[in-house]
């Protein structure tokens, strides 16, 4: 019966998921209970600080400001059938603020750290090193998760925020360099719509939650990995797809929540 | 076999759900001796390691460490314990992120409280026991598999622990490493008094360094005794093990049914 | 990598991030206009709102002096009450008059402020008398086509 064993597939599928779920959670307790040496030795936060966030910069800085360009672009050529140029700046700001920079930032942010955390967290169960670490009494998840999860969450409001900004810098480039709005009302049409609480807060708020998301995500799937190299490539692919859709899926969440028509 | 025993395995079971892996295991290392657990691949004896570790509880029975017994502790008297112990792994298990002086420094610095010249002067000298004190700005890449085997035995003897696992320790080495890493293993444990458990299937170099064997078959303990015992038994299946011969108690065949009938011939 | 060059890096990451928030706080946002200042609370009740929503701006001729803080239905006299936060550094008198304008035909609506000539001014609180609601375009056809019916019978 392809009827009976398909049902019986997606349940299978289902419950799988819900443990998988379930252990993340359990997963994510562990490491918040092992996150003191995180701040009592900041030293290791730092290293990992360095490794997630200076290492995404480059990738974060180009995109922003590409995706700023083609917002400038594209929104003026709209903005001027309705002869309103002048909201270009609110226009490019508040897409940015709200939005494109903190999803935009978190799936870049999972593609290049997350991945590699994955990648480098299974390699270190593989050979065996995890284990090593832990019979020489020294908690792998206090020593090497902690620290990374930290560093991520640090890191991705950082990244976010930068986006942003270069996004701006780049739908000022293209709006007053380039086709010529008048600067002055480009920066005040903005300033007078973007509200710093409702609207830059809340975007360092959205990619403060994709950031423990991604993060969570990324160590679990490197922990949980089979300790083979298979198991780790695979894990890392996971990782990248399973914090795409999460992003999104929180990023619709998070935003019928803020901004609910006012 | 007159001094205290260090070690006590206690009628231990061990089972990965319905499968079981060990039936019964009794065993008593004592101080200051080297002993090999030996036996085919897949027999348990990895289990039966992770059991001394403590990273895993047995089904029934246990085992007991200076006393103590491993499973009943909790996570800080575990890694109390621990901190007693040093274990190889396989292929050393070394940190690939840390040069060859961060790792043998790493336990010195996450358990103590020494001063950074100490360490240095602690490290030097294990790398020295070890022959590989010109190492120690190397990153673990940099090395070659017995050279790695060896700083990481460094690493593992870093706070002199009275009881040393190593994990399948002679495994890919060419035949100077092999001499080296199990001569280092029979030096280290008489330097610092400790005790001593090889798993390996390596049997003519075991029978050269350990004082004691364990032969482990289908979960269970085939046979045991000194080396020279173990080389004039005449258990079959001991036979077979430590003279590698094809056929024997362990058969050739997996289990399976008539050839003729697979290859599809009827007579 | 150098303990120091890593500090280095990790440092100037950290102050880019704070660089950042700066610009987006006090050139994309308003923190610079708004909250900077001390602000005082005025009321105002309209017949009919139209779209006007918190956070909407408050202007007195065409300067952004303040924000709309809150908006509710007054249930006894069906009427909206408008509370709304004022820079301090800007006084009105008592006659003051309150509209709710547009800006452009389809732009966003906000609160205009005509100061009147009176010598007293509002203080914290108080509500402001004369107001004027806010352009019901289909209101506004209504009258139209109904005017248009008068005229044609």
């Amino acid at each position: 019966m392809p009827v009976v064993k398909s049902v019986r597939n997606i349940g299978h599928r289902v419950t799988e998921g819900i443990w998988r779920i379930g252990f993340a959670t359990h997963f994510f307790v562990l490491v918040l209970r092992n996150s003191g040496s995180s701040f009592r030795r900041f030293r290791l936060t730092v290293k990992e600080l360095y490794f997630t966030g200076v290492m995404s910069l480059i990738i974060i800085l180009v995109a922003g400001l590409f995706v700023g360009v083609v917002l400038g672009l594209q929104g003026y050529e709209i903005l001027k059938r309705y002869g309103s140029e002048s909201a270009l700046g609110t226009l490019v700001a508040l897409s940015l603020l709200r939005e494109l920079g903190p999803v935009l930032a978190a799936l870049l942010f999972a593609g290049r750290a997350g991945s590699a955390m994955t990648a480098e967290i299974g390699l270190m169960k593989a050979s065996e090193q995890l284990a090593a670490m832990d019979m020489m009494a020294v908690s792998p998840l206090a020593r090497v998760v902690a620290p990374r999860f930290w560093a991520g969450v640090i890191s991705m409001p950082i990244l976010s925020m930068i986006f942003s900004a270069m996004g701006v810098f780049g739908g000022y480039l293209v709006g007053v360099v380039y086709i010529g709005v008048d600067e002055g009302s480009f920066w005040s049409q903005m300033q007078a719509s973007v509200d710093f609480q409702h609207d830059v807060l809340n975007g360092v708020f959205k990619s403060f939650v994709f950031g423990v998301a991604v993060t969570v995500i990324s160590l679990f799937e490197g922990f949980d990995a089979p300790p083979t190299a298979e198991g780790v490539s695979r894990a890392t692919t996971r990782t990248v797809v399973q914090s795409s859709l999460v992003i999104l899926l929180l990023d619709v969440v998070l935003t019928a929540f803020m901004f609910r028509g006012n | 076999m007159s001094s205290q025993p260090l070690v006590e395995i206690r009628d231990v079971n061990f089972a990965y759900g319905s499968r079981p892996i060990l039936k019964g295991i009794n065993m008593t290392f004592h101080k200051g001796k080297v002993i090999a657990i030996m036996g085919g691949s897949g027999c348990g004896k990895s289990t039966l390691f992770r059991l001394i570790g403590g990273a895993l509880r047995p089904t029934r029975g246990e085992v007991k460490i200076d006393g103590q017994v491993i499973h009943e502790l909790n996570q800080q008297e575990l890694y109390a314990m621990r901190r007693k112990m040093g274990v190889l792994f396989q292929f050393g298990a070394l940190f690939t992120d840390m040069s060859v002086f961060d790792n043998v420094a790493f336990q010195m610095r996450e358990h103590t409280d020494l001063p950074e010249e100490m360490i240095h002067d602690l490290v030097m000298m294990k790398l020295q026991t070890v022959g590989l004190r010109g190492t120690h700005a190397l990153m673990p890449s940099e090395l070659s598999g017995g050279m790695a085997r060896r700083v990481a035995l460094a690493r593992t003897v870093a706070l002199d622990p009275m009881l040393i696992l190593y994990d399948e320790p002679f495994t890919g080495l060419d035949p100077i490493s092999l001499t080296v890493v199990g001569d280092s293993i029979r030096r280290l444990n008489s330097a610092l008094g400790a005790t001593s458990v090889v798993v390996t299937h390596d049997v003519q170099e075991s029978m050269k360094l350990v004082d004691y064997i364990y032969f482990i078959a289908d979960g269970v303990i085939a046979a045991e005794g000194t080396p020279e015992e173990i080389q004039a038994s005449d258990k079959p299946f001991v036979h077979q093990f430590v003279h590698g011969e094809r056929d024997g108690p362990v058969p050739f065949h997996y289990p399976s049914g008539s050839y003729m009938q697979d290859l599809g011939v009827s007579i | 990598m150098e303990r120091t060059t890593l500090d280095l890096w990790v440092g100037a990451f950290v102050v880019a991030g704070v660089v950042a928030l700066a610009i987006l706080a006090f050139k994309v946002g308003n923190l610079s206009t708004y909250n900077a200042s001390e602000t005082y609370s005025l009321k105002a009740s309209f017949n009919n709102i139209g779209g006007l929503k918190t956070t909407a701006s408050v202007r007195s001729a065409g300067v952004l002096i303040g924000r709309v803080t809150e908006i509710k239905l007054n249930a006894e006299r069906y009427e909206a009450e408008v509370t709304m936060s004022i820079d301090k550094r800007y006084q009105f008198p008592k006659d003051t008059l309150v509209s709710i304008l547009t800006s452009g035909l389809l732009g966003e609506q906000y609160i205009g402020l005509k100061p009147g000539a009176d010598d007293e001014m509002l203080k914290n609180g108080d509500a402001i008398k004369q107001s004027r609601s806010a352009m019901v375009l289909e209101d506004l056809i209504g009258q139209v086509v109904a005017g248009k019916a008068e005229a044609t019978k």
